[in-house]
């Protein structure tokens, strides 16, 4: 009962925090030289972990599905039609933002965190900043305009990854991959994509964010704050998931 | 001038009263100080007072205008009036010395950037920290820092300056420095100064109105001279404070 009242209490702070977070905006010049900086943190830093991560999430994905289909009367284009739906529905968007939770979100969480204890939020607070808009707006919108653009590029590496090992192992070439992959595909399924890879955005962005503005204490409460936001975004990621594909597939 | 008035403010954390009634006024363009022992609440009524920590009770009033029930716009008018040193002087660690100090003036002022520029090297000069405008706050000495929050604090021309400890942690020579310049400041620029401290060499080297807190409770208010002349008639604690601090004789000051 308690862990259901401390439930509700920690979402009633997020809601307000997240309702404070869109008032009293100062110039717009401020917040577009944060945007800037923020969203070339998240993305330019998180090309490569994205890189590599899709790409063997794509090779590993097109040997294990080739290794189940055994008969030889299902042909291998069908492995490419796995591989590709899997890619665009689901390993794209939710790996790249499980990924991106662990990283950008304790960067996020530790970032605010540390502003807080060292009273540098109070500071902004003193001047008369709305200090909730001027730390989580620049890095809300960073995440719904990068985490698109993140997942679609892991979705292409996906895809070379998947090409690339079955090509190296011999189990399906890349033109029998590219017709499955066309054969299944439909417009919606890259909206749906989307529209993951902006819900898990606001997810990690807002949450982290929480996590770090409500630390109280010292390096230790940042170092826990941090890890908190990446276990709960990663949960409300994969909640909001499961949502997304019983709602809108 | 400008007069800050603070009326009964208490404050609970908790179950636990850390202000009781805390009733007082600065003396207008002076530096005025809240001491006491570590503990005491003075950090606390100083955020009261700058709206950091929503009091449970009490009024404060900048000018007429009472700050803790104002409209959200006159808030803000109060705010961008005032100017605060923090404890650990919170500078913005991802700018440089100079972003900290043009950062006010970018956000509230409408000036050009060579108006911001010559306004930021003023200021750092005023501070005696003259062209430290590229380095980074972790590249500086406390005494440094602090010197680069007065400068950021004052970038606006505020009516009222707040100092949380502002010579805590440092050597006695910076931190002497650190008080003449809150004095010639508060001068110079004419602000209502409040300085929280436990510092006693601080109230000599500055202060002119003072305050004494005890557990919460506001036990004695005077000048300076008052302060240190007639240690006789002080509250006990008072006198305690102003024996362990070594300032006044021994024989001046009666025990607790």
């Amino acid at each position: 009962m308690e862990l259901l009242l401390n439930g509700f209490e920690h979402f009633g702070r997020y809601l307000l925090l997240l309702r404070r977070s869109f008032t009293g905006l100062l110039r717009f010049r401020l917040y577009w030289n944060l945007w800037t900086y923020e969203s070339i943190q998240m993305g330019r830093d998180s090309l490569f972990l994205v890189a590599i991560i899709s790409f063997f999430v794509g090779a590993v994905t097109t040997v294990q599905t080739a290794y189940q289909i055994v008969s030889p009367f299902i042909p291998k284009s069908t492995i490419g039609a796995i591989v590709s739906t899997s890619a665009i529905l689901e390993l794209a968007p939710t790996i790249t933002s499980l990924v991106l939770a662990g990283r950008i979100g304790s960067n996020i969480a530790s970032q605010i965190g540390s502003m807080r204890v060292s009273e540098q939020i109070d500071a902004l607070e003193v001047m008369g900043i709305n200090s909730a808009t001027y730390l989580i707006l620049p890095r809300l919108f960073g995440a719904l305009v990068f985490f698109p653009i993140l997942v679609i590029y892991s979705c292409v590496i996906v895809h070379v990854g998947g090409i690339l090992a079955g090509a190296l192992t011999s189990t399906v070439n890349p033109t029998q991959f590219g017709v499955g992959a066309r054969s299944f595909f439909e417009d919606f399924q890259v909206v749906f994509m989307l529209i993951k890879a902006v819900t898990f955005g606001f997810i990690i962005s807002t949450v982290s964010a929480y996590q770090g503005y409500y630390v109280r204490g010292g390096a230790l409460e940042v170092g826990a704050a941090s890890t908190r936001a990446v276990v709960v975004s990663c949960l409300m990621i994969l909640v909001a998931d499961y949502v997304l594909a019983q709602l809108l597939l | 001038m400008s007069s800050l008035r603070v009326e009964g403010l208490a404050k609970w954390f908790g179950r636990q009263q850390v202000l009781y009634d805390i009733s007082f006024a600065c003396e207008p363009g002076k530096v005025n100080m809240i001491i006491g022992p570590s503990g005491c609440g003075k950090t606390v009524l100083l955020k009261c007072i700058v709206g950091l920590i929503q009091p449970d009770r009490g009024k404060v009033f900048f000018g007429d205008l009472e700050f803790l029930s104002a409209k959200p716009q006159d808030r803000q008018a109060i705010l961008r009036n005032l100017g605060m040193l923090f404890q650990s002087s919170a500078l913005f660690d991802s700018m440089t010395v100079g972003e900290n100090v043009a950062f006010p003036l970018r956000v509230f002022t409408r000036q050009s950037e060579k108006q911001i520029q010559d306004r930021v090297a003023y200021c750092l000069e005023r501070v005696g920290l003259a062209g430290t405008q590229d380095k980074y706050p972790a590249q500086l000495s406390g005494g440094m820092k602090r010197r680069v929050g007065l400068a950021r604090a004052i970038a606006l021309n505020p009516q009222y300056l707040f100092c949380d400890e502002p010579n805590s942690g440092l050597d006695p020579l910076t931190a002497r420095r650190i008080d003449a310049l809150i004095r010639e400041l508060t001068q110079e620029f004419g602000t209502t100064t409040l300085v929280v401290t436990h510092d006693l060499k601080s109230v000599v080297d500055m202060g002119e109105k003072i305050l004494f807190l005890y557990e919460g409770r506001a036990e004695w208010q005077g000048t300076r001279e008052e302060l240190l002349g007639a240690v006789e008639t002080m509250p006990p604690n008072l006198q305690a404070f102003l024996r362990a601090s070594g300032l006044v004789e021994p024989s001046k000051a009666g025990k607790p």
